[in-house]
């Protein structure tokens, strides 16, 4: 195990070299620079501003040289807000988005895992359709629209929580947190019911029943196991997809995060940002989606035997 | 749409053909009456957007700026927008896009993933750890920017939004179809069929891609509302519809815009998308029991 | 505490005990209390929605309007503007003269006049300021402002060396000289913006070079400002706060105790946030709101005129829209008035010039006006009778849903009015601006905000070498006119006279279809006073005051 993982780790290095160099070249490409407004600029200024970040040497030459700084840690400033560098944007936005994130996940996986396992005992009964009905709300309403509805009722009209912020009123982290894990419980509920129906068709459930385990021990230690294996390979992506995606939730109420600043940075061809949140990203993209893959495993019982002699 | 109808006339013509997994999985869809009573729901609703250019009550670029927003009525069932369009007309109109948007991203979605997931997962070592960076590659792009590049080197052009899609949801897939792939590789029937020197591609085919449609199905029914609603983004990038015609993710999100002023601008095209959802949801649960080989042993 | 408070919710979800989330839910509610606009009408903080996250607060740096509501709080140039009457008043300048030929500023500082760190200020500090703002590398966007200056724009393009060329001087500590190349009427406007602000030279200098832009002299812990407020603390995407300068000259008039600016890219997020009492004003108001407040509470709801013209920027250099008769039939037929009336809740007023009515006493020529039969004709007689032969055009945007609403109706207008096939491309913002700027459009949504109170800045954008352009439209005549003859005119009437001769000229090629003058759209709470409605949407908030009414803190 512990050299299947150093061996995924060191497989990330190439991965995010590449994802780099994509990004840095592509980025490059997209029509509009960071200086291009409304009221342009005078040429004179323009020049100026391009020298000052590197703008007038070649692409290779800039490559070579944000590489070289990005070794040393550092992503220079960010071309939209210059009075910051990239890594303390990224360190002031991620706290907040991963906070964000965790709630939102929280609130999924158990809303979804106990509607999906709940449905799965009695499939196409009342116990499946109901919690499966409400669980599927979540993907019914976009963040878009669920957002702006919680704000409405629970803010506007029954006035008990905060409808902006993140920590600067009591309760403002309730409306953002349900929003954004809304979508993610329908998910989670759909891949458990799904997952479960799958494993409680399998020779060992029916062994275990026929040991005449009693039903919530077959559930609960046999079943669980194998049957929340796909949830737990959507984690992985769903985790890094609540990170750069909770751009919308955080518009909604104002919260000072990650998400905004990466979508954002796309819009304002904000170089320097696009390629920190990128990397930043793809790191944890690369790790949850190792770290999902190390638990598939381990929840596998066939997989993790042969993983015992080492990867192949 | 023509895909959707591909796969269900597939699943006839195997019938006739006597292959014994796809005739069974077809009897016991028609036993399962939520299932069906979906599939003649989307059918249904298929059908009628298909008629939509007869059918409609009005143009969907008709104004009326002097009536402008009105509630539902007798003249307009579902009330107008603020130019005084029908909203009836349009969201008629806006189904057509969101559907074949819909089956079709997500088809390609599914081809693609289902067969790259295979292939890293059922052959393993160093293909699969290619394949599968690649994904995670892939996944780390900056999408905003993806798209507008892919506009600029291919114009904006439908078929561009169904590729562009296709492009993102893919991703998802391969994982979950390589995670599953990878525990039925190990099943001993799948060992059998190695040991009796069966080709990959058979094997493939007959006994590894079968296993994996339970939570394929599952995710593909989800991923056809996602899809939708991201038609809707990235036609404020500039790429897919633009106005004056419209899609169900459209309305809907200019819907919650003024969600306060004009309720049923947003309540209508969110209920087509619901009742949408909610059969494609009992359907895709119908066929994943179908389909489930295991099941078929009894 | 709060940070648990989710998951202590979903257990309870878990549990199904879901009237207990609900009193857990309601507790909360009590425990909220206070809104943020009744904390602050009792300790005279101003909740401020201020549109968009800063790049900074250096005055000579800066670009938007966010930064400019902050900056006119932090710093204060030698005059500035009546926030009721917009007339110009003393500043840090007690008084000034003019010299006959309208060329040659006086200005006097006055005595009490000092930095946030109790230094005074003084003349050289304005012309060691000037002197950096006109520094090339340090790429100050607004630099042009300083143009009118003798010698500035040469001395800026390192045409001459020496600044003791540049009509700036300081005389004596107390007096400060200013030479124009020509008599700029509009001079003591631009003094005004932040551009012309005084920076604090050893602050400047203590965190880095001159014409080094966003070093650290601008973070909270460093900055030195001599306006009525310091910067206090800044908290990205979330708020920036100033507080009330004690050391300001006239602290004594200042009424607010602080003001903290919220950047909200959102306008419904922002009128949600007002009627939850969390704003007292905000920067925007939802179009599709403004009907609710104008029937429910219109004493919320401040709504004036506003320097600016709505506009489509029409592509002069492509083959079919290079005939004039075309551009005039597309602006004729565009009925604006009903356009205003219907979709934009009438909000705006029609628009037949691109200089706004009433910029010191200028009035636009009146060369053409709602006309769908003319249009027709002139069509036709471009060759297009009834659209016939056309090959149509495409109306391009940025996403937003106001322009969406704009290029629906007007598309549909075209359409029926003269018969020819018209697109719509929404676009993100920098992609639109780099097809506007390469030329690669027909129609181009564009708007154009006045710099100052000025015919000129509505006027000089449109000569053949402005970066504002972007129509392809030349024209001689016109750059003479506006470059040459209306700077050197011997009175004010002249010059407006030249400006109108200047743009009938220019409505006569059409080069571009103005549409709407701009209104400025605010919600302000009523305890909010001072924030005045005036042309140029300019607040002082050394004028603002909170005064709680007996009416609750919540406008709803």
């Amino acid at each position: 195990m512990l050299r299947f993982i150093v061996f995924r780790l060191l497989q990330a290095i190439p991965v995010l070299f590449v994802v780099i160099s994509a990004t840095f070249f592509l980025v490059r490409q997209a029509p509009g620079g960071p200086f291009d407004a409304e009221k342009p600029v005078i040429p004179a200024v323009k020049r100026a501003l391009e020298a000052k970040y590197n703008l007038d040497q070649s692409l290779f030459q800039q490559y070579l040289s944000y590489m070289g700084d990005l070794v040393q840690g550092d992503m220079g400033p960010s071309f939209k807000y210059p009075g910051w560098a990239v890594q303390d944007l990224i360190a002031s936005g991620f706290p907040v988005t991963a906070e964000l994130g965790i709630y939102a996940l929280l609130i999924a996986l158990l809303v979804g895992t106990s509607a999906g396992v709940f449905a799965s005992l009695k499939p196409n009964t009342r116990q499946d359709y109901i919690p499966m009905s409400v669980a599927m709300i979540g993907i019914c309403m976009p963040t878009f629209l669920l957002g702006p509805l919680l704000v409405l009722v629970f803010g506007i009209w029954l006035e008990w929580l905060p409808i902006s912020g993140w920590g600067d009123l009591p309760g403002d982290k309730i409306l953002p947190s349900i929003t954004l894990g809304a979508a993610y419980a329908a998910y989670i509920a759909r891949l458990s019911r799904g997952g479960m129906l799958e494993v409680m068709s399998q020779d060992y459930i029916r062994t275990a029943r026929a040991k005449g385990l009693p039903e919530h021990v077959v559930v609960l230690k046999h079943a669980l196991r194998g049957g929340l294996v796909p949830v737990v390979a959507y984690l992985g992506p769903a985790f890094a997809g609540l990170l750069s995606g909770s751009f919308v939730v955080e518009t909604i109420f104002q919260i000072p995060g990650l998400g905004r600043f990466y979508v954002q940075a796309a819009f304002n061809r904000d170089y320097t940002m696009i390629l920190g949140t990128t990397i930043f990203l793809s790191t944890l993209i690369v790790l949850f989606n190792l770290l999902s893959d190390v638990i598939a495993t381990w929840m596998n019982p066939r997989l993790r035997d042969s993983l015992r002699g080492g990867p192949q | 749409m023509s895909e959707a109808l591909d796969v269900n006339a597939d699943v006839i013509a195997n019938e006739e053909h006597g292959i014994s997994l796809w005739a069974d999985a077809w009897r016991r869809l028609k036993s399962n009456r939520l299932a069906l009573g979906s599939l003649v729901f989307l059918l249904s609703l298929i059908v009628l957007c298909l008629l939509t250019p007869w059918l409609a009550p009005y143009g969907y670029e008709q104004q009326n700026l002097e009536l402008g927003a009105t509630p539902p009525s007798l003249a307009h069932w579902m009330g107008t927008d603020v130019f005084g369009r029908d909203l009836l007309t349009r969201l008629l109109y806006g189904g057509r896009v969101s559907l074949m948007v819909g089956f079709i991203a997500t088809a390609v979605a599914l081809f693609i993933g289902v067969l790259w997931g295979t292939v890293a997962g059922y052959l393993g070592g160093r293909v699969d750890t290619l394949m599968m960076r690649l994904v995670d590659i892939l996944y780390a792009l900056p999408f905003i920017i993806f798209i507008i590049l892919l506009m600029v080197v291919f114009g904006r052009s439908v078929l561009l939004l169904f590729m562009a899609i296709g492009a993102v949801e893919w991703l998802t897939m391969a994982r979950i179809v390589r995670g599953q792939v990878q525990g039925i590789r190990q099943q001993e029937y799948i060992e059998a069929a190695i040991a009796m020197g069966l080709p990959v591609w058979r094997i493939i085919w007959r006994h590894v891609v079968p296993n994996t449609m339970g939570p394929v199905i599952v995710y593909a029914t989800l991923t056809i509302p996602q899809v939708m609603l991201l038609e809707a983004f990235l036609s404020f990038l500039g790429l897919g519809i633009q106005p004056p015609q419209s899609s169900w993710g459209l309305l809907i999100s200019y819907g919650a815009e003024s969600m306060e002023e004009y309720p049923w601008l947003l309540v209508f095209p969110g209920l087509a998308l619901a009742s949408t959802l909610f059969a494609l949801n009992f359907l895709g649960d119908g066929l994943r029991d179908a389909l489930d080989p295991r099941a078929s042993k009894d | 505490m709060c940070c648990a408070l989710p998951v202590v919710a979903c257990v309870q979800m878990e549990s199904k005990t879901i009237l207990s989330l609900f009193l857990s839910v309601s507790l909360l509610g009590c425990i909220k209390g206070e809104t943020n606009v009744e904390q602050g009408n009792r300790e005279g903080v101003l909740h401020f929605g201020n549109y968009g996250e800063p790049q900074g607060v250096d005055p000579h740096v800066a670009t938007g309007v966010p930064e400019h509501h902050i900056i006119g709080a932090l710093f204060e140039g030698l005059v500035q503007k009546n926030p009721n009457s917009l007339a110009i008043e003393p500043a840090v300048a007690e008084r000034w003269t003019v010299s006959d030929d309208g060329r040659v500023y006086t200005f006097t500082i006055r005595n009490n006049a000092v930095w946030s760190n109790g230094d005074k200020v003084t003349a050289a500090d304005f012309e060691w300021s000037w002197w950096r703002a006109l520094q090339p590398a340090l790429a100050s966007s607004y630099v042009f402002m300083y143009f009118p200056i003798k010698n500035a724009e040469a001395y800026f393009n390192q045409q001459l060396t020496d600044f003791a060329d540049v009509g700036i001087k300081a005389i004596d500590e107390k007096t400060f000289r200013v030479e124009l190349d020509a008599p700029a009427p509009y001079f003591l406007q631009l003094l005004d913006h932040y551009a012309l602000f005084p920076v604090h030279r050893l602050t400047v200098e203590k965190f880095g070079e001159p014409d080094e832009s966003y070093t650290r002299w601008t973070r909270p812990e460093n900055i030195v400002s001599n306006g009525p407020f310091l910067l206090d603390e800044w908290r990205l995407f979330k708020y920036l706060s100033v507080k009330k300068n004690p050391n300001y000259w006239d602290a004594s008039k200042v009424k607010l105790n602080a003001i903290r600016f919220y950047p909200i890219d959102k306008q419904t997020t922002e009128e949600r946030m007002f009627r939850a009492g969390q704003l007292h004003r905000t920067e925007e108001v939802p179009i599709d709101r403004i009907p609710w407040y104008r029937e429910n509470r219109p004493e919320l709801l401040k709504i004036a005129p506003y320097i600016g013209t709505y506009l489509y920027r029409i592509n002069t250099g492509k083959p079919h829209l290079a005939d004039v008769r075309v551009r005039q039939a597309l602006s004729m037929s565009v009925d604006r008035r009903r356009l205003i009336d219907t979709v934009l809740n009438g909000l705006f007023t029609p628009a037949f010039s691109v200089v706004p009515p009433g910029l010191l006493g200028y009035e636009p020529p009146d060369v053409f006006t709602y006309d769908p039969d003319k249009a027709r004709q002139l069509l036709s007689d471009a060759g297009y009778p009834g659209g016939k032969g056309y090959p149509g055009l495409e109306i391009q945007y940025n996403t937003h849903e106001q322009h969406r609403k704009i290029a629906i109706a007007i598309q549909q207008m075209w359409r029926e009015e003269l018969g020819i096939n018209v697109r719509l491309q929404n676009k993100d913002w920098k992609v639109y601006l780099d097809d506007e700027t390469t030329g690669n459009f027909d129609a181009s949504r564009g708007g154009w905000i006045g710099d100052y109170v000025d015919p000129n800045t509505f006027m000089d954008i449109w000569t053949a070498a402005s970066g504002v352009n972007r129509t392809g439209f030349s024209n001689e005549e016109f750059d003479r006119l506006v470059l040459q003859q209306a700077p050197n005119a011997k009175d004010h009437d002249t010059r407006l006279q030249i400006f109108q001769e200047a743009e009938r000229l220019f409505l006569e090629h059409m080069p571009v279809v103005p549409l709407y003058t701009y209104s400025s759209k605010h919600l302000a709470h009523p305890s909010v006073k001072g924030l005045y409605s005036n042309y140029m949407d300019y607040y002082n908030f050394r004028y603002v005051s909170l005064v709680p009414d007996s009416t609750s803190g919540k406008p709803n």
